[in-house]
């Protein structure tokens, strides 16, 4: 019983990581119509951005972050501006294959600019734990920090997209472009915001899954990435609670058939999964089901 | 000067010449109808006002100022407001929020004057102002098209088909609000195939056919000539 809830707590822990992932795959599908395959790779360098500013600087953590998530918001509303920004009439196809051009050259360029060996990420995270049951179970900090921080995104956002106008507008542009332009709405503007929102996730994402798994290299974000990508698809690629739920269950469907039955099959259970919930609900668990009175 | 004139616009889609040459006028204070059947050109030529699409050669003036080149939502911050063909609510949004949407240039001291206005011109709405708007019925949802369209309290309104789809006397209710909104000193553009219907409450129309106005005249005129008689009334 007690192993069991240690493997739900990792489970959820991780899962957390991922939801912040999926959301940042989700809210871009939702706006641009697009899967921005380099989204896990924004997670990479906000990692080497926080490790750098941490490691080789000596500044505080937070600071790290603080930079970490700057640079990737730059970096992800610059890659929406060059890359996916002209192809806006483009088929959908081209779109894809410019988004895993943009993952390859990003995965590269942290290869030129920072080398391909593994580097450590510093575990800043590491105070004192949870000890619970009298110390049979132990909470890590960085479980403990990755679950409230993914927990006080999923608030955020939420507030975010449902009480602001600039939220309102993102839900606006998802559902008509068209008819949000006829509103006064900046298209362009709010698809790039949501790239900087993304982004900014993603740099989150990438500390927090460091501090969990500390090897950081330029192929580090893909994995994860994809995971996420899952995820989204999971719980309904386009809704926002539909990629908080599909990352947790994701986490701890990984965690579990780790533990339970090989570490080696456990992502090819994940994906598994994944196969049977979009053929039993092809929308994913939450996606949009949209009834029309006419 | 007009408040919207729209002079020898062409307008293409790829190779397809779809606007020949139409040029019209609204003046402040007027109902102005285009009508004409099916693939005459009278959406394309609405979308062309708003901006959403671009004439290749011809202006479109509005409040004195070539809207040739502005962004659709810089038009709409220059006061017109365009209620599209299908009515195009966000049907994931209630019904409140999407008279948000429709304020969205606007402050928030003016979308709160404004929802107010829009509620007592439509207290339907008001009823039901936090139902998601894809469960509303066809009228309700036209007449939330509308009332979005009057949020950014427009100098022009652009009303794309406002009867489409709907049951006669829903069509005559909607007919009923615009002239309320002529009488209360809009100034709108109608878009119709109900011509009956657009020409008697308008004070001018043109009639398009296939890219080109072929015939022009005030509302009344259009209702007695022949040609029109014959063509859209079913006479």
């Amino acid at each position: 019983m007690l192993t069991f809830l240690n493997h739900l707590i990792n489970g959820i822990s991780l899962g957390s990581v991922y939801a912040i992932i999926a959301l940042g795959y989700t809210m871009v599908y939702g706006i641009a119509k697009m899967l921005n395959f380099a989204h896990g790779d924004v997670i990479m360098v906000g990692a080497y951005v926080c490790f750098f500013a941490v490691s080789s600087f000596g500044l505080p953590p937070v600071v790290g972050v603080l930079l970490a998530m700057l640079v990737c918001t730059v970096l992800g509303m610059t890659i929406e501006r060059l890359a996916y920004k002209p192809l806006r009439q483009a088929p959908s196809l081209a779109v894809l294959i410019t988004a895993i051009g943009v993952s390859y050259f990003l995965q590269n360029g942290a290869q030129l600019l920072w080398g391909s060996n593994q580097k450590m990420f510093p575990a800043f995270l590491s105070g004192e734990g949870l000890s619970l049951f009298k110390g049979q179970i132990n909470v890590s900090s960085a479980t403990i920090v990755t679950i409230i921080a993914c927990i006080i995104i999923m608030l955020v956002l939420t507030f975010f997209t449902n009480k602001t106008k600039m939220g309102k507008a993102m839900r606006a542009c998802s559902e008509d472009k068209g008819a949000a332009q006829l509103m006064g709405i900046n298209v362009n503007t709010t698809i790039s915001m949501t790239f900087a929102i993304g982004s900014a996730l993603a740099a989150i994402a990438g500390v927090l899954l460091c501090s969990a798994y500390p090897i950081l290299m330029p192929t580090t974000g893909s994995m994860p990435g994809i995971k996420a990508f899952t995820a989204a698809v999971f719980g309904g690629i386009g809704s926002i609670p539909g990629a908080m739920l599909g990352g947790i269950l994701l986490g701890i469907i990984e965690i579990f058939a780790k533990a339970y039955i090989s570490t080696q099959v456990s992502d090819a259970v994940v994906f598994a999964v994944l196969i049977i919930v979009l053929l039993v609900k092809p929308s994913g668990l939450l996606g949009k089901q949209i009834h029309e009175k006419v | 000067m007009a408040l919207l004139s729209v002079n020898d616009i062409n307008v293409y889609y790829g190779s397809i010449h779809a606007i020949k040459g139409v040029s019209f006028e609204v003046n402040e204070g007027e109902v102005v109808t285009l009508i004409g059947a099916n693939g005459a050109g009278k959406s394309t030529t609405l979308n062309t006002v708003s901006g959403l699409l671009r004439a290749k050669t011809g202006s479109v003036f509005f409040d004195d100022q070539d809207v040739g080149n502005v962004a659709p939502h810089n038009i709409v911050k220059m006061g017109m407001a365009h209620c599209p063909e299908g009515r195009r609510v966000f049907s994931q949004m209630t019904v409140e929020e999407n008279l948000q949407m429709g304020g969205f240039t606007r402050s928030p001291s003016e979308i709160a004057l404004n929802l107010e206005e829009v509620y007592a011109q439509f207290p339907r709405l008001k009823e039901r102002r936090r139902q998601i708007s894809g469960t509303l019925s066809g009228g309700e949802q036209q007449m939330l098209a509308m009332g979005r369209a009057l949020m950014s309290n427009p100098k022009l309104l652009l009303l794309d088909e406002p009867s489409m789809g709907l049951a006669p006397i829903l069509v005559a209710q909607i007919f009923e609000i615009i002239e309320q909104l002529h009488k209360a000193g809009k100034t709108i553009l109608l878009v119709e195939q109900n011509a009956q219907m657009a020409l008697s409450i308008a004070t001018r129309g043109y009639v398009l056919e296939t890219g080109k106005v072929v015939l022009s005249g005030n509302g009344n005129e259009l209702l007695e000539n022949d040609a029109v008689k014959k063509a859209y009334l079913g006479e």
